[in-house]
């Protein structure tokens, strides 16, 4: 599902925020990418939705090479990918159900069908009742879990998320990865960048570290694992 | 295809009431920028009015031409009555009015003081004078030329005026009024350009989380710049009905006193306002403005905003 084969990273501004990077996640696979905040974990996951180009390399995502997706074709191929940010970035000025609807307005969905995956999206985030307040009404947890359905709402094909729990308790954080696994459970492609080590090691599932923008350390059996 | 036509249209009368419903949820800022619009836009339409005014009042003075024929001084006023009413038999003549030599003279001693010197003479040296009006219906300078014509080689008249360069340098001036005008005209609409492409400037930058977030869930570039587009179309509609309102107001205003003063010169000019032509002129140069001023903000603004 996304390949990457020794890709590099370098910004304008002369930082090497990834080194020859080799990866390979499967379709319905659901992968951490975890590292000390500046080693390269947000940059993974904006490489994947072409928020930025990768300068060496290549990076093959649902069979198409990204180097190959010219400029107008980008927001296109973003419909596959549902993203998830650690300040949830909702539209203030618009109702949860406005927020919610936003990518399947823009893929020009007709407004029975946007209702009724609106509907399901809330109900799968257990906010149904949210629907017509505003963010700024919501708890930090409550808004977190709106960003989700906003990014799920579209069915896509990969759940990219980037410090999800950045600004939740502990308690609200593991309540977060359960539902990303639930998705995962319906096949969803779920990636997600944390530094909450010993939280994800709970999850039981695959974990990326990066250090300097390099794969140190991977694994599908968490344990032992440790950020240096 | 079908579907992608639906599509399509949903999502511009999407644009379209949604950034009619952003003009509305925002109204003092956005009467202000309306109103200077359509100032900007009622001086150029209200000077084509005027414009189209003086040139409806000139084309009647131009069609009352007066040919004065000094008659030779051997002919007398029974012959001159004569000569009078055979030339008025001609198809290109309206009128002809006979000044006789003698009432002609008495009204130069009662004008002029010159009353004494005049007895002095002792013979009138005023000739007889007829005015001749044309035919005004069909008139054009063609038509005119050749009256003069005919009627310089008759024998019975001594010399002839008909003085109309008064009102070829009205043409002329009105020609260069044009000009001004529509030099003002220019600088006013590229006024309304930068103030729409000022004021949807602002509104991207206002709605810049918005894009960022319509750019990360898959919106393409005409999907985002669709409502600013229509934003510049409404301020264009709105900015023409607030010209328009201004111009009839001020036709209102003047219609009276310029009756009074055109019934003064025997005449029942009236004011003429913008007509449906020129209405329909009026907004479609409005809309133009908008969408194009919008467009050059969008295309110069937008780009610059990238999903992060």
């Amino acid at each position: 599902m996304i390949q990457f084969t020794n890709v590099f990273m370098t910004y304008p501004s002369g930082n090497k925020a990834l080194q020859n990077i080799n990866l390979n996640i499967d379709n319905g696979e659901m992968v951490y990418v975890s590292g000390r905040s500046g080693a390269g974990k947000s940059t993974l996951l904006k490489l994947i939705n072409l928020i930025d180009r990768h300068t060496r390399g290549q990076i093959i995502v649902k069979g198409q090479n990204l180097e190959r997706i010219k400029r107008n074709r980008v927001p296109i191929f973003r419909r596959n990918i549902g993203f998830i940010f650690q300040n949830h970035r909702l539209l203030n000025d618009r109702t949860i159900f406005d927020n919610v609807a936003l990518p399947l307005v823009i893929a020009g969905n007709d407004h029975q069908e946007i209702k009724r995956r609106v509907h399901a999206a809330l109900d799968k985030v257990d906010l149904l009742s949210k629907i017509n307040s505003y963010p700024m009404e919501l708890s930090g947890g409550e808004q977190q879990r709106i960003g989700v359905a906003r990014a799920v709402v579209n069915r896509p094909a990969i759940l990219l998320a980037d410090e999800p729990t950045g600004n939740l308790d502990p308690t609200l954080s593991w309540e977060m990865m359960k539902l990303f696994e639930q998705f995962n459970q319906v096949g969803v492609t779920v990636l997600i960048a944390s530094h909450e080590l010993d939280m994800i090691k709970n999850m039981k599932k695959r974990i990326i570290i990066l250090n300097k923008g390099q794969i140190t350390n991977e694994t599908d059996a968490p344990h032992g694992l440790t950020l240096n | 295809m079908k579907q992608h036509i639906q599509t399509w249209l949903k999502q511009h009368a999407q644009a379209f009431f949604f950034s009619l419903g952003q003009y509305i949820k925002n109204p003092i800022n956005n009467i202000l920028t309306t109103v200077v619009i359509g100032i900007s836009l009622a001086f150029p339409a209200g000077f084509y009015v005027f414009l189209n005014n003086i040139q409806i009042m000139s084309a009647n003075w131009d069609k009352t031409i007066e040919i004065n024929l000094f008659l030779d001084t051997t002919i007398n006023e029974q012959q001159a009555n004569d000569f009078a009413n055979r030339i008025l038999k001609r198809d290109d003549i309206a009128q002809t009015i006979l000044i006789k030599k003698d009432a002609a003279l008495a009204e130069y001693k009662k004008l002029s003081g010159f009353e004494d010197a005049l007895n002095v003479l002792n013979e009138n040296p005023f000739p007889n004078v007829i005015l001749v009006r044309p035919v005004s219906k069909n008139i054009n300078e063609a038509k005119t030329k050749k009256l003069i014509g005919d009627l310089e080689i008759m024998p019975e008249i001594d010399n002839l005026q008909y003085d109309n360069t008064w009102i070829k340098r009205l043409v002329h001036i009105i020609d260069i009024v044009k000009l001004v005008i529509l030099i003002l005209s220019t600088l006013l609409a590229i006024a309304v350009l930068l103030i729409i492409g000022n004021t949807i400037r602002l509104s991207i930058y206002n709605y810049r989380h918005e894009i960022e977030i319509t750019k990360l869930f898959g919106g393409t570039d005409s999907f985002i710049q669709r409502p600013f587009l229509y934003t510049g179309v409404w301020y264009g509609v709105f900015g023409s009905t607030i010209a328009w309102f201004l111009i009839a107001v001020s036709i209102q205003i003047l219609n009276e006193p310029i009756k009074n003063l055109s019934a003064l010169y025997a005449s029942n000019f009236n004011l003429t306002g913008l007509g449906i032509t020129n209405t329909l002129r009026l907004f479609a140069i409005g809309i133009l403005l908008g969408l194009f001023g919008s467009w050059v903000s969008v295309k110069r603004h937008l780009d610059a905003i990238e999903a992060n």
